[in-house]
């Protein structure tokens, strides 16, 4: 019976001081092999400096469903931004 | 009533769930694997992905073809190099695919199968080096022409899949004008040879842009849900327009004598393409689909032991993983 | 002209250039996209290092030469490259293993010829280290999957490396040209590189529950010139262009 190479998520931190970003998905039978996988695939042209690789089944992902409940209660709490507070113009380095 | 009093209460209707979908996607957002989505959306970019994907992966056996012949160093790390990226490509656009709840192994059975299509053009042979120059200039120019407008498209996985191939692929059509280029301005055996080459693939050049606009079934969905900006004569046309003057330049006649530059719409007219020839191949019976389909199953299933010692290997060592663990 | 400099630079590169091309054959045609991915980017490493040998060997010859001409219109007797490398694709394991078992050998060679006073082998070396070391991991890690994974699959690996075994006494064998490049301070004395070369395949071929051969019967020749009759064919492709449409550019 033929099992198939699993699917990863392959993050990338393209160069240091930023951050992984998630840059697409492959298959591979073990981790190992994501990583070098993920190595030829995704940083053929010097694309990133380092690398994680997880399977795919082991992310959790909320329900767009409850997009509603989970985000839009943000929406209303403008005093979180800067632009909540007046201040008059000639205030500088503020 | 007025006629905005009048919208307002047919949203306090509440609006269907395709209702909103589809006013999202003319708002310009993207949809995402998880989010709601009508059956046929979800069909329909399986069909048009994989498709997409297909046509990368074996549009790799026709150039591959050439990478042990190619006639210098140069050109062969490029050629390998680009054929290189069409695997990247078609692994970027099975991933984007697989969002949609469907595994590369059923997407591979249904092109082993016959029952998914690829772009009809990589059934057609590469018997000369040219063949590499005009392929790059002509099938990737048409491609690009294709997939651009596709970084847009309103399905995130695979427009920002679409970006990816883009960005990398802008290399591919210079390298094929580099190379019909330099024949140009070689012997006359090589100026012959570029224009054998021009001869044989500009006609499935238009085609793969696909059937005329009256015939053409996807056209008006595919529109709504963003998967196509222009239609296939658009295209066509724009291909044309902008593909000529390139002709002229390396000194190469184009294989139609019914083109012509009309002044009054400001674009070449041109003769009828063979849509026989076309449908001929797009049925399985082109000079190459038997080959194509040969070599991808003869890999797949040449494979076969060695993905399944992959995964058995891997199972062995995680067990020991927790062998291990249990015994500290 | 430098004739021994020319034709150790020939020795070095010769490998690579076979090498790279018996992995370019399999461009489209691997186990998973991913792996084909994988080994197109070892062959296009082991392209670059050829012409950079090349190029400079071409300056060394003069008249005329380039990298295409070096690379491409030699006679097969004028090729240096080892047997092991230009032996077939029989199946992924055959090719695993032998690309393995060059490149073990060819990362010790490397960190040995960084240190050449020839400064453009040695700068070639550094670079090629780092390319040489990724080649070894990656295919020491298949030669373990599959010696270690299915009955079938370590079948097939202990075939390949029972077939190629015979072929890796070569890589120790010092020529002419080579003796005089290690006593000028520019060769690496590859016979010296015998011990660490079997103590590390050994060792994964252990990991991999294979069995290391026993054999004492080695092939050689390819540093010499007489190649396996393999070699015609794999000329005959790659020199197809060159010699079928002579003096052109492309």
């Amino acid at each position: 019976m033929n099992k198939n190479w699993p699917l990863w998520e392959i993050f990338v931190r393209s160069k240091n001081g930023l951050e992984h970003r998630h840059f697409g998905s492959l298959h591979a039978a073990d981790a190992e092999m994501a990583l070098e996988n993920a190595r030829d695939v995704y940083t053929r042209r010097s694309e990133g400096v380092s690398i994680w690789v997880v399977e795919s089944k082991h992310i959790t992902a909320s329900n767009p469903e409850h997009n509603g409940e989970l985000f839009e209660p943000a929406q209303d709490k403008i005093y979180r931004h800067p632009t909540f507070y007046d201040l008059p113009d000639d205030v500088k380095h503020m | 009533m007025s006629e905005a009093q009048q919208n307002t209460n047919g949203a306090e209707r509440s609006l269907s769930l395709e209702e909103i979908f589809e006013q999202r996607i003319a708002n310009d957002e993207k949809i995402e694997p998880k989010d709601w989505m009508p059956e046929k959306y979800r069909k329909t970019h399986i069909r048009q992905i994989s498709q997409h994907a297909h046509s990368e992966i074996v549009g790799m056996l026709p150039e591959g073809n050439w990478i042990t012949r190619a006639p210098s160093l140069r050109r062969k790390v490029a050629l390998l190099a680009k054929v290189q990226d069409e695997a990247g490509h078609g692994l970027y656009l099975y991933s984007a695919c697989e969002t949609l709840g469907i595994s590369r192994e059923e997407l591979y059975e249904q092109l082993h199968s016959g029952k998914a299509k690829y772009s009809s053009i990589f059934n057609y042979p590469t018997i000369t080096w040219a063949d590499m120059g005009a392929i790059g200039w002509l099938v990737d120019g048409a491609a690009i022409i294709n997939q651009v407008p596709l970084c847009n498209t309103s399905y995130g996985p695979y427009a920002r899949a679409m970006i990816r191939v883009c960005k990398e692929e802008s290399f591919h059509q210079r390298q094929g004008f580099e190379i019909m280029m330099t024949l140009c301005n070689g012997t006359e055996v090589q100026k012959q040879m570029a224009q054998d080459a021009l001869n044989r693939w500009w006609w499935p050049a238009l085609m793969m842009l696909g059937p005329t606009d009256d015939v053409s079934v996807h056209t008006e969905q595919s529109m709504k849900w963003k998967l196509k900006r222009k239609t296939n004569d658009e295209l066509r046309q724009q291909f044309i327009d902008q593909t000529v003057p390139q002709a002229d330049i390396l000194g190469l006649t184009v294989p139609d004598p019914d083109l012509k530059w009309n002044e009054e719409t400001g674009h070449y007219d041109f003769g009828e393409i063979d849509w026989d020839e076309f449908w001929q191949v797009v049925k399985g019976h082109g000079p190459c689909n038997k080959e194509r389909m040969n070599a991808r199953v003869g890999a797949w299933e040449r494979g076969t032991w060695v993905r399944d010692a992959a995964m058995a290997y891997a199972e062995k060592q995680q067990n020991k993983k927790e062998n291990q663990a249990k015994a500290v | 002209m430098k004739t021994n400099l020319y034709n150790y630079i020939l020795e070095l590169a010769d490998n690579c250039l076979i090498a790279g091309q018996r992995l370019g054959e399999l461009c489209g045609h691997g186990p998973s996209l991913e792996t084909d991915i994988a080994c197109t980017n070892i062959s296009l490493d082991l392209f670059g290092q050829t012409r950079s040998y090349f190029q400079y060997a071409a300056d060394i010859k003069g008249e005329g030469a380039t990298e295409d001409s070096i690379a491409f219109l030699r006679y097969e007797q004028e090729y240096k490259n080892v047997l092991l490398v230009e032996q077939p694709n029989r199946d992924f394991a055959f090719t695993m293993a032998r690309q393995y078992l060059y490149d073990v050998f060819h990362l010790l060679l490397l960190e040995k010829l960084q240190f050449s006073q020839d400064i453009t082998l040695s700068a070639i070396a550094k670079k090629s280290i780092k390319e040489a070391s990724y080649h070894v991991r990656f295919t020491g890690d298949w030669i373990k999957r599959l010696g270690d994974g299915t009955e079938e699959s370590h079948e097939k690996m202990q075939a390949a490396i029972n077939d190629l075994w015979t072929y890796t006494n070569e890589l120790f064998e010092v020529t002419e040209d080579a003796k005089i490049m290690v006593a000028e301070g520019i060769g690496v004395d590859v016979s010296t590189l015998k011990e660490a070369y079997y103590e590390k395949v050994s060792a994964l071929l252990e990991e991999a529950t294979l069995t290391i051969p026993e054999s004492k019967y080695f092939q050689k020749g390819g540093k010499s010139g007489i190649h396996t009759e393999h070699m015609g064919y794999l000329l005959a492709d790659m020199q197809y262009m060159q010699r079928a449409y002579p003096n052109m550019k492309w």
